[in-house]
């Protein structure tokens, strides 16, 4: 990947980012937050290469700390998004899905 | 394997997938109807990723891999299983941490190797392990304030000279490291150090009360951090994961900065949050107390009663029965209405998940820009647990602390019941003068025993 690439790249998830939840209501922003915090969580597979490539034991041991901690953040993550979405329900009327 | 199929376009094909599984996940997050099923899309990307990235070519330490990322998954699980939803910003502050954390380990790890190979490279490795190190440094402080770990905010003057020093001498360190003139070890771990030191000092003197803010501004930081560090490793799900999640997270952070009437440099520079010297006490009445069986029987004959909680009814466990109350209130034809202000809870949102917990449908509760009108015409307007967040100070008198935060008009209502435990002030330490209007009666109490007992009187109406 060519350095302007990357840039383009760059720029268009940054406007991505932004649109996507351009529109998001209040109700919705500490769950959000959450899920977003779990997105992150994509810095478990960067952990994974680095300590994948770690030589000396310095370099293996913040490898796997970088390791342990990425997979905390992927899995917290979800486990308490998950956690909230399932409550919202709405009270039928409207638009409303069934599941809990 | 067919010979078209490599490794690596197998990994480069999933992390396509990735992406936009996240994208449409995000997107499904921000509407109610659709939310579950975007964690669920979002998940199984990061599912994809996680396996595909085992056939890296060139790999090995897999019998440390496998036991970090297992041990780190573990232990995520049971707390995020076991987490009360009260408790819920601070968990969603140290998981982003951990994130934070990780982003400076990948940079650690590849400045200490010295193969990041170019100026450019070596300099977005410490951009990012910076930004990693701080959010993850501040978001364990973070943690520790909303816990109640560290209850002191840590303020003297000079402060922010001295922020501005430790950040200036982390830079200095961070260029010097990328520039690879003197990158000893040494250099490297002086300028983590540096970077861990500043998000705690950064994160110390702000207060409770703003720490919404900033665990969002930190969440949007590891997401720029993890975007960058996906650029030193070449990986592009890194890249647009992060990056997406830093821009949304600005977008965020910005929206409940505007929702709690802060700037973000006033959250970040300025040192009010907790209880300042908030002396504003031209409150001139006095509190009026009622019993439980008269305002049951005011609840039983209104046309419309609007319920505003705050964090004290969740930190009463107070939202189950407030939620039997209003069905039997919606049973006998009251219109019953929740209205939530933005910062409600703990930060933006988290008081819909509390009462979503107890059961209460969305569509009953309204946020600050709907509801405000509906005061005028609601015959009670029930207070449980909320107190900046009706004190109507904040529209009339300048010298407050909270003066110009929007709030709602609960006050407008024909009837005002404040369910408290006792006549202590707020979380700003602001003295309420909606207690003392003529309007206003005190209920007080624990808030689920006081509930319980609404519930009883209204019942006894028949």
């Amino acid at each position: 990947m060519t350095g302007m690439v990357a840039l383009y790249i760059f720029m268009l998830a940054a406007f991505t980012g932004y649109e996507v939840i351009s529109r998001v209501p209040v109700i919705l922003h500490t769950p959000l937050m959450s899920g977003s915090n779990f997105v992150h969580g994509i810095v478990l597979v960067g952990a994974m290469v680095a300590l994948g490539a770690a030589h000396t034991p310095l370099e293996k041991t913040i490898g796997f700390i970088g390791v342990l901690l990425a997979a905390g953040n992927a899995v917290g993550g979800y486990v308490v998004t998950e956690r909230m979405l399932e409550m919202f329900k709405s009270s039928g009327r409207g638009s409303g899905q069934g599941r809990h | 394997m067919p010979p078209w199929l490599s490794a690596d376009l197998a990994i480069q094909v999933s992390y396509f997938v990735t992406a936009v599984l996240f994208i449409m996940g995000l997107k499904r997050m921000s509407s109610p109807v659709t939310a579950r099923s975007g964690i669920l899309w979002a998940g199984a990307g990061m599912a994809v990723a996680t396996l595909i990235t085992f056939l890296y070519p060139g790999m090995s330490n897999f019998a440390l891999i496998v036991p970090a990322m297992l041990l780190g998954a573990v232990l995520a699980w049971w707390s995020g299983k076991r987490v009360a939803m009260t408790n819920m910003p601070q968990m969603i502050a140290l998981y982003n941490g951990m994130g934070g954390g990780a982003a400076a380990a990948i940079a650690a790890v590849e400045l200490y190797r010295g193969e990041t190979g170019g100026y450019v490279t070596a300099s977005l490795a410490v951009a990012g392990g910076i930004i990693g190190a701080v959010s993850f440094s501040g978001s364990a402080i973070a943690f520790g304030k909303l816990q109640g770990l560290i209850t002191r905010s840590i303020r003297f003057t000079g402060q922010q000279f001295l922020n501005l020093l430790l950040l200036a001498a982390a830079l200095v360190l961070g260029a010097l490291v990328a520039s690879q003139v003197n990158a000893t070890a040494a250099a490297v771990t002086g300028f983590f150090l540096l970077a861990l030191l500043l998000g705690v000092t950064m994160t110390l003197p702000i207060g409770g009360a703003d720490m919404p803010v900033v665990i969002s501004l930190y969440n949007a930081l590891t997401g720029l951090a993890v975007g960058l560090e996906g650029f030193v490793l070449n990986n592009a799900a890194m890249i647009i994961a992060g990056t997406v999640v830093g821009s949304a997270g600005t977008l965020l952070t910005q929206l409940m900065a505007r929702a709690m009437n802060r700037s973000l440099g006033n959250v970040l520079f300025s040192g009010f949050g907790d209880t300042g010297s908030a002396a504003s006490g031209a409150v001139s009445g006095s509190l009026k107390p009622i019993e439980a069986a008269d305002v049951g029987v005011m609840l039983a004959f209104a046309n419309k009663v609007i319920v505003v909680p705050g964090y004290g009814m969740a930190v009463a466990q107070a939202q189950h029965k407030i939620w039997e109350l209003s069905q039997l209130l919606i049973d006998r034809g009251v219109n019953v209405r929740f209205a939530i202000h933005p910062v409600a809870g703990r930060m933006p949102g988290h008081m819909n998940v509390l009462l979503a917990e107890a059961g209460v449908p969305y569509d009953l509760i309204a946020d600050l820009d709907e509801i405000n009108a509906e005061f005028d015409t609601a015959d009670v307007a029930l207070i449980i647990g909320a107190n900046d967040v009706v004190n109507p100070v904040a529209r009339t008198d300048k010298s407050s602390p909270i003066y110009g935060m929007p709030i709602l008009n609960a006050d407008k209502a024909k009837n005002v019941i404040v369910i408290k435990r006792g006549s202590g002030a707020g979380f700003s330490g602001i003295e309420n003068a909606l207690f003392y209007l003529d309007n206003t009666r005190m209920l007080y109490g624990d808030a689920q025993k006081v509930a319980a007992e609404l519930i009883q009187a209204v019942k006894a109406v028949g």
